[in-house]
């Protein structure tokens, strides 16, 4: 039987097709881009040509508008640090408390550098509150950085909108739309967003390649000067083979995405019915309504989240959870936090994340699998009443920790 | 990814003595649902003899905190209870082929499960003295409570400081941006500013030739010593009371991790110390050495050579 993988917000499967699009770049396709001969000229047609497919992808009016970076991280930095450069006489950061590390951590240190960062909140579904962010948009604000979909629960945010009060307000607007492209339509041309972060990984392609989109017009201070690669706004000699596989798999993306927001729409809402149905106290985290098809989180109250990942690897299944342990801090997920899900459920978080390669068959060994995992484990928990299969009444009065 | 150990792995899918003991006349509940790990330990102990006739766990938490309640049970079964306490998270990181750095706090919490039980046992009251915060150093799995309260404590103000008080930061160094940043915050608390020391400089000498009929430069005021250097020459006597000192201030720490050192001669330049204990064959004993050395410098103002013998070793060395 094979492995199950279903953990692909974390990374994909780069697609065979990708592959073998790349594989001449390692061989016989080896110019440098920027050389004038014919070896350069090659590679450089290539990238080319990748550039106008994720300019399809992304909806984007010019193929100028697309940078290829390193990642999304790096993306994500470029763009917010590029503003505050831009615009130095501004101070001020919008984005929210639910947004992936790459934002979050670089915001945390622009505060120990004299920026003010606001961070959004938002409600038991992870929705954000838009008259509080219209209250936040004064000409101080440099960049408002919203992800188009979180991580963690899908939950995808109304960022076009957003984009709009910005714009209303003379605010540059970026979006982390890492978990977003390849999975919901985008047309940027004909939006306020003047900048767009991807990742190549997130979409079946190979790790390495990221891209920021820079809309025509947008004040842009590049974060890695030397060359002119990229029209001298992202020095440093293209990663050919990887901005190839990226175009294949964006033209992939494209062909695929009505299937995949039918088909594995239809996988997910499948698991996550056949555990609700048979495992008692556990819910859905985020939005169900306004998600990312692929995406379910489920919290499992009363028992931890790697514990459960360690058993589920065992029966080979692949996922991920937001719990404290799992990411080595002593805290659970921040988002969990921002949604305010109690702590009895917070620390057991599991997130399913599918792609076009999972089956039925599949879903249906983790509806199988998963059930008795979680009786096991609440067996051991000293909140969980094993007689009667339920949490213990008030476990906080009758479990009197010493040290807590 | 965790790497866990063979044995970790076998005591958390196999587990050992899950659940209530029944007749249970000892209970240790440490840890809560707010922190992710919790653990009940219930033993049953012969009231004549002190000896735990069974012990069981239930716990909520991850693989490690499963494995380290399954490894302790198993640890403790048919031992006099003082005996029982002797044994320390070390102890049960060990039975278990040792944890991640990350997972150290999952046997601490073994440990106080027991120490919990065991003062359930005898009717006794136990306070609550224990902190845990994020984890500064994965090398020396230091967390920020231990880091802030020893800067606190000890008015450090500097990462080499933190470092010979606390050992984080002393390996792979990945960790100092941390480590100023908390020292940033607790000075700013008494009033003062964190001050980065200047890169050393190079040892390599740089020429620089003067034109002939430029006028050769004033020569530059020396640099003031880092650290309170004692004035004048030492005597050897003096010289021996302040590497007394400077290693009586050191060992609290070695002394936590089960450690210890000792000063068996100094010959010169060279100081030569005996390493106690677990830092015996301790793969970081080089990282000790190296911040007992450069505690001994700021404490003599003057460059030393620390080396770790054992008193034989020191006979073949200096002859004695």
């Amino acid at each position: 039987m094979n492995d199950i993988y279903m953990d692909n917000n974390a990374t994909t499967m780069v697609d065979p097709a990708v592959v073998d699009e790349m594989l001449p770049f390692f061989t016989e396709q080896f110019g440098n881009p920027s050389s004038l001969h014919s070896f350069g000229n090659k590679v450089g047609f290539a990238l080319k040509k990748a550039r106008k497919t994720v300019q399809t992808l992304l909806g984007a009016e010019h193929d100028s508008e697309i940078i290829f970076t390193s990642c999304g991280t790096e993306a994500d930095s470029t763009a917010i640090l590029s503003a505050l450069r831009a615009q130095p006489e501004r101070k001020e950061i919008i984005t929210t408390e639910v947004e992936h590390p790459a934002i979050l951590n670089l915001c945390e240190n622009l505060e120990t550098q004299g920026y003010t960062v606001h961070y959004l909140k938002v409600d038991e579904k992870g929705r954000l509150d838009l008259n509080a962010y219209q209250k936040l948009l004064t000409d101080q604000v440099a960049i408002a950085s919203i992800m188009w979909a979180n991580n963690e629960t899908g939950t995808i945010f109304p960022v076009e909108k957003m984009a709009e009060m910005a714009q209303e307000e003379g605010i540059m607007f970026h979006t982390d739309a890492v978990q977003a492209v390849g999975k919901l339509p985008i047309n940027l041309q004909d939006s306020a967003i003047h900048m767009l972060s991807l990742s190549g990984h997130k979409l079946h392609a190979p790790k390495g390649i990221g891209v920021l989109y820079l809309k025509r017009g947008t004040r842009f201070r590049p974060l890695l000067r030397g060359g002119h690669q990229e029209r001298g706004r992202r020095a440093g000699t293209e990663n050919a083979a990887a901005i190839v596989g990226l175009g294949k798999a964006a033209q992939l993306a494209m062909d695929n995405m009505a299937h995949e927001n039918s088909y594995v729409k239809n996988l997910r809402d499948k698991l996550q019915e056949g555990i609700l149905k048979t495992v008692p106290n556990c819910f859905v985290t985020g939005d169900p309504e306004n998600r990312l098809p692929n995406t379910v989180n489920i919290a499992f109250e009363y028992i931890e989240g790697e514990a459960i990942l360690l058993l589920m690897n065992k029966h080979g299944i692949a996922a991920s959870s937001g719990s404290a342990c799992t990411s080595g801090s002593l805290e659970p997920s921040h988002v969990m936090k921002a949604m305010g899900i109690p702590y009895t459920a917070a620390h057991g978080t599991v997130r399913f994340s599918l792609s076009r390669y999972n089956t039925e068959e599949e879903v249906n060994r983790v509806i199988e699998a998963v059930p008795p995992i979680v009786a096991k484990l609440r067996k051991l928990s000293p909140y969980w009443d094993a007689e009667a299969n339920a949490p213990m009444e008030e476990p906080e009065k009758s479990f009197a920790p010493v040290y807590a | 990814m965790w790497d866990y150990s063979e044995k970790v792995k076998e005591h958390f899918y196999d587990p050992k003595n899950a659940g209530a003991v029944a007749d249970a006349n000892a209970t240790g509940d440490v840890g809560s649902l707010s922190c992710g790990d919790a653990l009940r330990l219930t033993l049953k102990v012969d009231p004549e003899t002190d000896i735990i006739l069974d012990a069981g766990f239930q716990t909520f938490g991850c693989g490690s905190a499963i494995a380290s309640s399954s490894a302790l049970t198993e640890m403790i079964k048919g031992l006099h209870v003082d005996e029982a306490l002797k044994i320390s998270n070390q102890d049960i990181a060990d039975y278990l082929d040792g944890l991640p750095p990350e997972k150290m706090h999952c046997s601490v919490m073994g440990r106080e499960a027991l120490q919990a039980a065991v003062a359930n046992y005898r009717g006794e009251e136990l306070e609550d003295d224990h902190e845990e915060g994020a984890l500064v150093c994965k090398c020396f799995a230091i967390d920020e409570v231990m880091v802030r309260d020893t800067v606190r404590a000890n008015n450090l103000s500097s990462v080499e400081e933190v470092t010979n008080y606390t050992k984080a930061g002393g390996g792979c160094s990945s960790c100092h941006e941390a480590i100023e940043n908390i020292l940033t915050e607790e000075m700013a608390a008494r009033g003062e500013t964190f001050v980065a020391p200047p890169i050393a400089a190079s040892k390599k000498k740089k020429v620089v030739k003067l034109k002939p009929e430029e006028p050769k430069p004033e020569p530059a005021a020396a640099p003031a010593p880092a650290a309170a250097k004692p004035s004048g020459k030492l005597t050897t006597v003096q010289r021996i009371k302040i590497i007394e000192n400077a290693l009586a201030e050191i060992r609290p720490t070695l002394q936590r991790d089960h450690g210890d050192v000792e000063l068996l001669d100094v010959d010169g330049k060279n100081i030569y110390v005996k390493l106690i204990g677990a830092c015996v064959g301790c793969q970081l004993a080089t990282a000790t050495v190296g911040g007992i050395q450069q505690k001994l410098m700021e404490a003599l103002g003057e460059f030393v050579k620390v080396t770790p013998v054992t008193e034989e070793q020191l006979t073949n060395l200096v002859g004695v």
